[in-house]
């Protein structure tokens, strides 16, 4: 209560100020102390939420748990067949798939020309054309990777499907080569392997994610599978589970069903393939948690030694005041009136090194942010720290403030104040 | 303003015990100027600081102004310090980083005074020192004498009922101690209570009344003729 009031009487700050400009050195190494400390903290955790939010970008056009499967070759010679048997997915596995793991939350089949092995189909249009990969695809497959259509176009949907039309989603690339800038490709003919195929949309290129890139052609699965001739095979599922589903655990369990399908030994980890995007992704979730939680280490560790500093500058300088406090005591101020000037020095001046700290955080965060928005290639993004851990640190501070300054307060009223007069 | 009763005080010193004052008696009236005078170590200082609430007795009764003053924890102390007493050191204990005026407002703002009047109050009391035009230097600024001025403002300023002074010529030489004197024969002048611990026979002269301590008794006590200071003074 008493110290409440302290707080607000401007002649409580008179005394502070006076007692911290006049000891200007002592003031300066102490806010320095601090300083480091919360700057330390402040860039450091911004910098590995930059990291976390530049990984963030790079996968969010796909979804987090899912996974890509395929065939190979076995390896081990099992019901008969030889050892080097090729395998090859069939569109009726899905529905195994979906039956068996029920994890599973959507299955796509993917076909593609030019994607492993084998040459781009050339796709011409007018006078121009150049070779691009081509995708036979479900719609399905924009609920586990999701496609950014430009304004005006859409993704291949059912109906497609269906009716086998011969419609294509072209790329970003694809259209500045193949059209003219002032050219709307929606509604225009290209030629894909000389079938004429109508362009439904313009794909948004994401950077990461696998290998697709700025020039992928979509077409539907179904026409794919009519025009290539590849009946009820499948080069690959791309497979995302629920949310709450262990992705390692998933995929186990489909390569498990996938063998019993296509008769191969439950002990060959070569005839099918995967890429678990999920556990990548953990483990890059992993490491920022990681980071940010050094960082959360490191930074309080740091801030916790300036404050201690700031503790013992004040014990220092509460020694070197003994008399002054004699006199003051002499004079009249009551051993509580002592303590809390000698706390809210503490506290004040482990705010004003904490608030500059953050302010100078802010600005090499600033700066790191300019230096890393061109990097598209590195995943850095928005090096922020979010306004609660800044309040907490500001909290933290003020209550260690306190606490450390309860020290060198009990050391300066603990003194009688005869004993402190007669100090030299 | 003062009586005291059979005042005991020992310091322990490891095993071995001190007797410093062994069993003191007296009073003293409102306005009265008193010298306590005794030889290096007789507890003239103990006595003082007993009286000002800086030490506290063993045994023995005091009363000031008629409260009697016991049972003290450093709060209280502090509060009747402030209320009641002004000190006077032999070296001057101002705060170094404070200016003049700042000093002698030092006490009114323990007082919980407000700032613009705290400040009026210390210039009028350095006013009277007369070191008004001194009022922004610091102490380094200053010269013995005016250093001791300044504390004499100062332990005025929260307006005592008794003044404590523990050799305050103590670091002055002749000129400078007969002016320190002229000062406090002034305030006394105006009904202000004072006691000076001194060793020098001739500032005593200039108080009303000599207390003379040995080994811890008072051995002589009487009045004086008093010496004016200011006619040492030009
Ligand atoms: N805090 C203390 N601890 C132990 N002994 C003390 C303490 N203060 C004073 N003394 C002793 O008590 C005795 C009286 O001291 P005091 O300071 O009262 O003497 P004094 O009369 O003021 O002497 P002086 O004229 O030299 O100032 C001295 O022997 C001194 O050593
Ligand atoms: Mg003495």
């Amino acid at each position: 209560m008493n110290s409440l009031k302290a707080l607000f009487d401007q002649d409580t700050w008179q005394e502070i100020f006076g007692s911290i400009s006049k000891n200007r050195t002592r003031t300066v190494i102490t806010v320095i102390g601090v300083l480091w400390g919360i700057f330390i903290y402040i860039a450091l955790s911004g910098a590995a939420k930059g990291l976390d939010n530049g990984f963030e970008r790079q996968f969010e056009n796909i979804a987090m748990n899912s996974m890509f499967v395929w065939a190979q070759r076995t390896s081990i010679p099992y019901d008969g067949f030889k050892i080097g048997r090729n395998i090859e997915l069939k569109l009726s596995d899905i529905e195994y798939l979906k039956k068996r793991v029920p994890e599973i939350e959507f299955v796509a089949p993917r076909n593609a020309r030019g994607v492993f092995g084998g040459t781009s189909p050339l796709v011409v249009r007018k006078n121009k054309s150049s070779n691009y990969n081509v995708y036979g695809d479900f719609p399905e497959y924009t609920k586990i990777a999701t496609k950014k259509i430009y304004d005006g176009g859409r993704f291949i949907n059912e109906e497609d499907i269906k009716y086998r039309r011969k419609v294509c989603v072209i790329g970003e690339r694809t259209q500045t080569e193949l059209f003219a800038e002032d050219e709307n490709p929606i509604g225009q003919y290209v030629r894909i392997d000389n079938i004429y195929f109508q362009v439904i949309g313009v794909h948004k290129y994401v950077p990461g994610g696998g290998f697709e890139s700025d020039g992928d052609i979509f077409i539907p699965f179904e026409t794919y599978r009519q025009i290539y001739n590849s009946g009820e095979s499948v080069q690959w599922f791309t497979i995302a589970a629920y949310d709450d589903a262990d992705v390692v655990a998933v995929e186990k369990d489909i390569k498990a069903v996938l063998k019993r399908i296509h008769r191969v030994s439950p002990d060959d980890e070569r005839a099918f393939g995967g890429f678990n995007l999920g556990e990548i992704f953990n483990k890059i979730v992993g490491f920022s948690k990681g980071m940010t939680l050094l960082s959360l280490i490191v930074g309080i560790a740091t801030i916790i030694a300036g404050v201690i500093g700031i503790g013992n500058i004040l014990l220092i300088s509460v020694k070197e005041r003994t008399k002054e406090l004699g006199v003051r005591r002499a004079l009249g101020a009551t051993p509580a009136e002592v303590r809390n000037q000698i706390i809210i020095e503490s506290v004040f001046l482990t705010l004003v090194a904490g608030i500059l700290g953050i302010i100078l955080g802010a600005f090499v965060l600033a700066g790191i942010n300019a230096a890393t928005l061109d990097l598209t290639d590195f995943p850095y993004t928005n090096p922020t720290v979010p306004i609660p851990y800044i309040l907490g640190a500001l909290f933290i501070m003020v209550f260690l403030g306190t606490l450390i300054g309860l020290i060198p307060a009990q050391r300066a009223v603990s003194i009688k104040p005869i004993d402190a007069l007669r100090e030299e | 303003m003062i009586q005291i009763k059979n005042l005991h005080k020992s310091y322990k010193m490891g095993a071995s015990s001190l007797h410093v004052l062994k069993g003191i008696n007296f009073e003293v009236e409102e306005g009265e100027l008193v010298a306590i005078m005794g030889s290096s170590g007789s507890g003239k200082s103990t006595l003082l600081n007993i009286l000002g609430m800086l030490d506290v007795a063993d045994e023995g009764d005091y009363i000031l102004d008629n409260v009697p003053i016991k049972d003290l924890n450093e709060t209280k102390a502090a509060k009747y310090r402030n209320k009641f007493l002004g000190f006077v050191f032999q070296s001057f204990n101002l705060i170094n980083y404070k200016s003049a005026l700042e000093n002698v407002s030092l006490p009114l703002y323990y007082q919980g005074i407000a700032r613009k009047e705290r400040q009026v109050l210390a210039l009028d009391y350095l006013q009277r020192v007369g070191l008004k035009d001194w009022a922004t230097h610091l102490p380094s600024e200053l010269s013995g004498g005016q250093k001791q001025r300044v504390a004499i403002a100062r332990a005025m300023a929260s307006r005592p009922k008794v003044l404590l002074a523990d050799e305050p010529t103590g670091a002055l030489d002749t000129k400078t101690s007969y002016e320190v004197m002229d000062l406090i024969q002034k305030i006394n002048q105006e009904g202000k209570t004072i006691l000076v611990v001194t060793h020098e026979p001739d500032i005593a002269q200039m108080c009303k009344r000599i207390v003379q301590l040995k080994d811890g008794v008072i051995i002589e006590d009487k009045k004086v003729e008093q010496v004016i200071a200011s006619k040492y003074v030009q």
